[in-house]
Parts: structure tokens; sequence; C-alpha cells
């Protein structure tokens, strides 16, 4: 049974719905792999053992009944502890949420029970997303399977990390700047953040809400389609939710292609900050798609530079609101209660303790740049800037289909080499924020290890909205071309754990 | 609660200042559900039992905007001649509030869902007065805090808060008016008009119960004052909470008379909420806004524009009922009262009672009569408004009725009012039980007539002289002995009748 940790997502998927091997059987496996090495890698902040077993079971008695089972049915999933789930605790990696048991699940967590996908625990994150490390976790730092010494990206460095270490074939992520696709590339694995409204974020504890995306993580760009189309779809719960069939994935992932297709690289994403080694794979996976019969041609978006400055007047801005409920009165940590104080003592007491560095960092930014006289010079010009950078992709994606660039501009840097630099940290976003702006879609695999330090690189894709079967599409082709010339996944040339 | 504030009188402090006022009313919409999410609204439930995970504020939990309080909301803003907005959004308020369970209140901010519109308003005397309206907006109410323990329900010196959020979320169109200029030494009045006026047509569009004393409707009142001839605004007060018509007009009155002496002393007056007290018609000051409050708004990411699209509008705008100044116009031809008798009636919260009254089978003037004498009365000694007493417009019509047959007179009606007004039954049940016929038996009369007479031979003789007028006396021996139970009418013609006198 060791092996079944090693299969995709699909293959799990097939075995169970033909009885090769029970969806209980996959899960105890699963759980074993979490027992063995999750000490060192730190991926779960909770395992649902009985959860996960129960799940399971419930699996394989529709099978045994006959029922015809979902394209995912009992196949395990670390699901980032951002999103709610029904007597489950969900901390989303603070520890003014320590002990919260949610009465309710979020529609993602709804909706993969619903499809039989056996919930293994809840992933370690920034605290409340706010990283690119998974270093602010209130619960401590999650190492990168490659090399437990450095990040496995961050905010769902968890998620990224439990399928990196084979921990899960799936999992959950949340991308606000780039917090799906950065630990995918950072950790060998594939990450997609759907167009914004693609999958509900009701139960999905808020950073920012008109960033915020959630969207699958997986080993294969096939698995994260299944995923995509498991999760997707309209929410009557969330207004923001579009309301339209969901894009074809499964069928784009099964069909990669990339001939005829018309690919911009942009400009803008090379030069000063990016390592060479990252540049190096990505201009090899530029030559791979001419040789794969794409039309490769040089895109400008000249707004992406002030990307970055937008983004971290937007995302504190949303924040310091969506932050405020936690005032110590109905549930979470409360300090400082001890019958003489006022609730407004309390609950500053509680906010004090209760939130890390960056997450006050990133409240005093929020609420500076909206306080009145600062309103039009910060939150409104980064709002305007927001207009600029999705005028860029139009004007972009008249031209080409898709657009690709490196997903960081480094590779996987060591635990605490950035703790104590925000903007060296900022930095490791650059690439991925424009796309949470304009709203669109975008994906990373990997293109192969940094020849300096050895460690995996992520190729960019980004769509249009509404176009996320374009990522599969020509994430498959080129993921197919890649294995064919290594021979075999990128993850099996990781250290056993 | 001692009044500290010097005041001077009403009449120096017109005399040398022209009042500016600006009044924001909310109104809690009676809508089945709450503004952002599917929790009933049902007054009066087990506190926290109509909340879910959105009006608590839990987290990952997100609005979704309640159609009907949009609609409520646009019908407002028409019936308040209003521009309605072809696309408006939500924006958050943020503060913290252990009542406000996001600690920001979905709110709107500088695009409201309605605009630029205004409101007829008649004074007693018949004058019309136009309140411009600035705006009305759709928000969600905050929970509800009790505090335990502190003088006067205050926080200030409570050992604990009790908090339902039963409220929270329930949908509220707050309504601003621009600054009320030009009512001179009527500026009591005038609020007081624009709030009753804004509470009939909130009735009329079926949005809301709109009760005051219930708070489905709540008065804030900004008072400044300037000099005579100025034109800038001086700096206002705002008193929170004004909860009933008698008391708008109350602080309204109140703050000139205060700002008056504070300018007056050469003071300036510092820019706060205030609180109003009932019992004896002042405010005192509550937060002083050291700087102006900063609630940081901006618009609500988790909620799409909303973007009424205007063929619907328009018919919204079609279906509008008869709104009440056009109505009450009607009616008051219908009735043949005066201006005054009208705005009486307005002002005590009785047109729609009186008019179901009157559909129930009364005649006008009875049911008016009822409405805004024995009833009004009663509704002021409890400090309540009509409506709320437990008295229907059915029953009202039914006591009409058994005057009109001369079951009953004034007096036993009034009596048959207590009865049911204190939960003894409908009117049929109180006479029943109370024995509050009038007694009709000619022989039980004639007997108690006979005694009257013999009883008082000198006014017995003053009658017979011609006296007419004296057989007043001898009615209420008659009365008094029946228990007031007897026809009056009956009693004076037997007792003329007895001493050969014609009436």
């Amino acid at each position: 049974m060791t092996d079944v940790i090693h299969r995709t997502a699909a293959e799990i998927a097939a075995q169970v719905a033909d009885g090769t091997v029970t969806a209980t059987e996959v899960t105890e496996a699963h759980l074993a792999r979490i027992e063995a090495v999750d000490e060192k890698v730190h991926a779960f902040l909770h395992v649902d053992r009985e959860g996960a077993l129960e799940q399971a079971r419930a699996v394989d008695a529709r099978r045994a009944a006959g029922e015809k089972l979902g394209p995912l049915a009992g196949v395990p999933l670390a699901l980032k502890d951002i999103f709610t789930t029904e007597g489950v605790p969900t901390t989303c990696g603070s520890k003014i949420l320590e002990g919260w048991i949610p009465p309710y699940d979020a529609t993602v967590t709804r909706r993969l029970k619903e499809a039989g996908v056996v919930i293994l625990g809840k992933t370690n994150m920034d605290e409340f997303a706010m990283g690119s490390s998974t270093e602010t976790s209130a619960y401590g730092p999650t190492g990168n399977p490659w090399d437990l010494t450095r990040i496995p990206g961050g905010s769902g460095g968890g998620s990224a990390a439990a399928i990196a270490s084979y921990q899960a074939p799936l999992a959950i992520g949340t991308d606000t700047g780039g917090s799906i696709r950065q630990p995918a590339a950072v950790t060998g694995t594939v990450g997609v953040k759907p167009t914004y409204g693609g999958v509900s974020r009701y139960g999905m504890i808020a950073f920012s809400s008109s960033l915020d995306q959630g969207g699958p993580c997986a080993r294969t760009v096939l698995d994260a389609a299944l995923l995509h189309e498991a999760i997707a779809g309209h929410d009557p719960l969330d207004s923001t939710s579009i309301d339209a069939p969901v894009p074809a994935v499964v069928e784009a992932a099964r069909n990669g292609s990339v001939a005829g297709l018309r690919v911009g690289v942009v400009k803008e994403f090379r030069g000063e900050g990016y390592q060479a080694g990252v540049m190096a794979r990505f201009d090899e996976s530029v030559e791979l798609l001419r040789e794969l019969g794409a039309e490769v041609v040089e895109v400008s978006c000249p707004s992406f530079d002030k990307a970055l400055a937008a983004y971290y007047l937007i995302a504190p801005s949303e924040c310091s609101s969506n932050l405020a409920r936690f005032d110590a009165m109905r549930y979470g940590l409360r300090v400082g209660d001890t019958g003489g104080r006022s609730a407004e003592e309390v609950t500053t007491l509680t906010r004090g303790a209760g939130f890390g560095d960056e997450v006050k960092r990133r409240i005093m930014l929020g609420t500076y740049a909206l306080s009145s006289g600062y309103y039009d010079a910060y939150y409104g010009s980064a709002q305007k800037v927001r207009t600029l950078i999705s005028r860029d992709f139009e004007r972009a994606f008249g031209d080409v289909d898709v657009l690709i660039s490196p997903t960081t501009p480094t590779t996987a840097f060591a635990i605490g080499e950035r703790v104590d630099d925000p903007m060296a940290m900022y930095l490791a976003d650059l690439c991925t924020i424009p796309t949470n702006l304009a709203g669109n879609a975008a994906m990373s695999l990997p293109c192969g290890l940094a020849d300096e330090d050895g460690l995996p690189v992520g190729l960019q894709i980004i769509a249009p909205a509404m176009a996320d079967e374009r990522l599969y599409r020509v994430g498959a082709a080129v993921e197919a071309a890649f294995r064919a010339r290594w021979g075999h996944p990128l993850l099996e040339e990781a250290p056993a754990l | 609660m001692t009044v500290t504030d010097d005041l001077v009188s009403y009449e120096d402090a017109l005399a040398s200042y022209d009042p500016v006022m600006g009044l924001e009313v909310h109104v809690e919409l009676g809508t089945a559900t709450k503004m952002f999410c599917g929790c009933a609204t049902t007054l009066g439930a087990e506190p926290n039992s109509q909340t879910c995970p959105t009006c608590l504020g839990l987290p990952g939990a997100l609005p979704v905007v309640n159609a009907v309080g949009v609609e409520s909301a646009i019908r407002i803003g028409l019936a308040l001649n209003c521009e309605i907005a072809p696309w408006c959004r939500f924006a958050r308020k943020n503060y913290f509030y252990p009542d406000m369970p996001k600690n920001f209140q979905t709110s709107q901010y500088d695009e409201p869902i309605a605009f630029n519109g205004y409101l007829d308003v008649q004074l007693e005397d018949g004058t019309v007065f136009r309140v411009e309206i600035e705006r009305a907006h759709m928000e969600e109410d905050t929970g509800k805090s009790t505090h335990i323990g502190g003088a006067a329900g205050r926080i200030h010196g409570a050992s604990h808060s009790l908090l339902d959020y039963n409220r929270a979320g329930i949908p509220l169109i707050e309504i601003v008016t621009k600054p009320i200029t030009g009512a001179g030494e009527r500026a009591p009045e005038v609020a007081k008009a624009y709030v009753a006026e804004l509470r009939e047509l909130i009735k009329a569009l079926g949005v809301s119960e709109a009760r005051m004393e219930m708070g489905q409707m709540r008065c804030d009142v900004n008072v400044s004052l300037r000099p005579h001839g100025r034109e800038a605004f001086g700096t206002r007060s705002e008193t929170k909470n004004v909860n009933s018509l008698r008391s708008v007009e109350r602080a309204v009155r109140f703050e000139i008379q205060r700002h008056a002496a504070v300018l007056d002393g050469g003071g300036t007056i510092v820019q706060e909420t205030r609180h109003f007290h009932e019992d004896n018609g002042s405010t005192t000051s509550g937060r002083v806004k050291e700087e102006a409050e900063d609630y940081r708004y901006f618009p609500e990411p988790d909620l799409v524009p909303v973007a009424p699209p205007r063929e619907w509008v328009e018919q919204l705008r079609a279906e509008l009922p008869e709104l009440p100044r056009a109505r009450r116009n009607r009616l008051r031809e219908e009735w043949g009262i005066s201006e005054h008798e009208m705005q009486s009636a307005l002002n005590a919260g009785a047109i729609e009672l009186i008019t179901a009254t009157i559909a129930a089978g009364a005649d006008q003037a009875a049911a008016r009569k009822w409405w805004m004498g024995e009833l009004a009365r009663r509704a002021n000694e409890a400090g309540t408004e009509l409506a709320a007493l437990p008295v229907t417009p059915g029953q009202v019509a039914r006591i009409a009725a058994l005057v009109a047959e001369g079951s009953l007179n004034d007096k036993l009606a009034r009596q048959v009012i207590e009865g049911v007004l204190a939960g003894e039954g409908g009117p049929d049940e109180v006479v029943e039980a109370r024995g509050l016929k009038i007694v009709k038996d000619e022989g039980a009369l004639g007997a108690a007539v006979d005694e009257a007479i013999a009883a008082n031979p000198g006014v017995a003789d003053k009658i017979r002289g011609g006296k007419v007028a004296a057989a007043g006396a001898l009615v209420g021996a008659v009365m008094k002995a029946t228990r007031g139970q007897a026809d009056a009418a009956r009693a004076r013609e037997l007792i003329l009748e007895r001493l050969g006198v014609q009436g």
C-alpha cells in the first residue's frame, strides 16, 4: 500500500471506482505517511483522522451499494486552514482563532464532501494568508520537502508541502497575491488561481475580499483540473461568484496542445532581482513552447511595475476591515477578561496578543490608507492602478491567447532569510500579483530545477478571465513535453524524507 | 437628571438667531428576512435565536443583498421625489462596537440608492413647508446591547452587558435631509411635522410599520444657530435617538435655547452627540467628537453593485400607492373637517385607525371622536402610540354601533373601552360582563323618574314653572340612581312628561 501515496488523484479515483483499492485503504496509507513525515515537514495544523476515515468508509459503502462514484471520490485532500470546516478546528494560522470550532462548512468544504473527497486535515499557512513563506503562521513554519531548511512558499506553504511530500495527492489553497502559485513554484507542484468569482469564497476566511480566490493544488495538471471542476461553479451565498458554466478545464487538461497558439512573454518580468537559474529554465520553456508549435511573441505590460505598490495598499486596506471582527466578543481568543475591564480594553488586549507582527503591520497600513484625507492618495490611486493593469491585460489578450512568465523571481529561500525584511518578502509575489488585481486566471507548473541550487522553478501561464481552460490546455502540453524530456515527474528528484 | 445648561427664552433665541436643522431618520424595513442573510426578523424572539454565520460576522461568512430591501429603498426614494441611482454600491463604515458583529456596518456612502428629493409637509395652520431630501440609503442594523448594573441602563457603571444579535442585519433605510433653513420660529414644528409625514409615507408604502416606540423609526436631530443675516452655518449638535414626535419638537426647541445661551455668553458650540431626556425635555452631552469621526469608508468588496433597471424603477413608480398628503386632502374633504383637525389626527397617528374604523362600519364623526378623544387620552396616559393600544378599529366600530343604536351612552362606552383595553375581551363581552346596558325598561326608568321628582320637589316646581333647563338636575339624579345605565334622553322626556311640560 505504500506506493498508493505516489499515485495521482486521477489514478486513485479510478482504482477506488474499479475496486482495486478501497477509499479506506487509500486514506489509511496517507494518514500513515502524515504520521511518518509531518513531524519534519509540518504541513498540517490539524489532522482529522476520524473524520477522514469516516468519509472514506462512506465512499466505500456507496461503491458497495452500487452507486456511481464521482471523479474524485475516495481521493484524500489537504485543506488550507482558511476554509471553515464544521466541527473541525479552523485557525487561519492565527492565535486569535485558536480553539475555534466553526459551526458551518465553507462552500468549498461542502462541495469536496459531496464529491466524496476525503479531507485529511487542515494545512499550515501564513497568518490570515499574509506572507510568502508560511513563516508568519502562529504555529511555526513549514519546511520545503526539497530542503527542509527552506520555505515552501506562502501563504499556502502547508498545502503545497503536503502534496510535494506525498501526504496528500490534492490540496486546496487560496491565492490573494500568489499564495497558490508561488508555493507551487518553489515545491515543484501545480497550482491554479481560477478566475476571480470562479470558486466560492463563502466560508473562506477573508484576507482581501476583492483579490482572494480559492483554487486547486496538485502534482499533475489533470489532477488540478479534476479538483478545479469539483469546487468551482456559482454559489448563491457568494455575491461575487460568477453565474456561468465552469470552464471545461478537465477536457482541456486531457487534450493538452499549444499548436497554433499565440503565447506572449511579459517583457517586464525579467531583469534585476531575477535569479539566473530561474530565467534559464524560463527561457527553455519558451523554446519548448515554440517547438510544440506555439507562436511566441514579446508583450509589454507597462503598468505591471506598479502592481506591487497597488497591491500593498488594496490588500491591507481590505484586511484592516475584514479582520476587525476578531474582537473577542463572539469567538476565538479572549485576553484580559478579568471582570474589571471594558469591552474595548479586552478587544485591544486580545488583538494585541492574538495577531502576529505581519498581520498588525498590514492592519496598520490599511487603516492608514483608508483614513480620511489619505483615501484618495492611497486606496483611490491603487484602484486606478488596478484599472491600468486590467487594461494592460486586455490589450495583451487582444493579441495573444495566453501570457507566460516565471512564477517567482527566485527559488525557495531559506527559512528566516527574509523574515525581517518585508520588502524582500513582498518581492516573491512580483509576477503573480497583477493577475489578482485584474481578476483573471493563472497557473504555475514545474519547468525544471535551477542550476545554482537544484531547486524547482515554476512557469506561470496567465489566461483571460473565464478562459481558465486555456491554462490547462497549455499546461498539459508543457507538462507532457517536460515529462518526456526528463523521463519522470520532476518531484521524483526531490530527496526522500 | 439636573439640567446644568443655561437656557435663554425661546423668543429671545429666535430674536437673535436663525435655526438650521438636519434630520436623519432610520427606518427599519418590515422585510421577512434580514438585509444580507436569510435570517427571520420577527420581533420579540428569544435573544440570538435569529442569527446565522453572516449576521454574527463569523469568519468566512459573506453577505447577499435582500432584493425586497432594495425594492423598498427605491420605493421610499420615489415617494420622496428622489432620483434613483442607475448604479450604486454598498460601502463599509468601519468602527468598533461590541453589538456590531463585523465591526463594520454595511451601508452606503457616496453612492446612495436615492438622492435629491423633497417632502412637502403641512403645518397645523395649513402652511406647506418643503423639506429637501439629501439622500436615502440602505444599511443594516446593529445588534442590541443591554447594560446590566449601571444607572438607567447606560454602559457607564455597568458590570456587564448582554448582546442580542437578532436585530443585527435587519434592513434599515437612512433618510437624510438637506439643511433645513427658513423655518425660523417654526423649526420645532417643522421638524415634528416632517417626521410625522415621513412616518405616514413609510406606512402608506407598506415597507415598515414605522412604530417609533418600537424603534422601527429612529430620529437624530441636528441643530445649529447662525446670527440673522449670516450665510455660514454654525456648529451643530447631534441629538441621537429622539424617538417620538413630541420629543423631536422638544429636542429642537431645547437645543435652540441651549445654543443661544452658549453663543450669547460668548462661548462656542462643541460638535458633539447629545442624549435626549424624555422626562424633562432636555439634552445632555454624549460623546464629544474631538476629531471628526473617521469611518474609513470604502466600497464593500463582498457585494456587487446594485444597478436597478430603468424599466423596473418606472414600474415601481407607477405602482406607488396614493401618498399620504394627497390622501389626507381627499379624506379631509370626505369627512368635512378642517386642516387643523386633520393635522391633529395625523400627529396622533390616527388616520389609518380612523379609516379602518370607518371601513368597519362606523360613521366618520364617531370614528374620529373615539380615536381622537378617549383613545388618544388613554394612549397619552399610557405613554404609547394610538396604534399600540390593545384595541382594534373593528372593536371601536362596534362600540360606535352600540352607541348609535342606543345601547350605550358615551359614559358607558368609555367604560367599555376601559374594559377592552384592560384585556377583558371584545366590546360585547365587556358589556355583558360588566352589565353595562342602558336601562330601557320603561317601568324601571319611570320608577327612577318618579323617585327623582319626589326627592327634589323644589327642582320639580321650577320645571313646572317653565325652567325646562333645570330638568338636567333630575336627569342627573336618575342617572345616579341607575348607575349611569339609563338612557338620558328618554329619562328627560319622561321627567317633562310627568311634570306636564313641553320639552
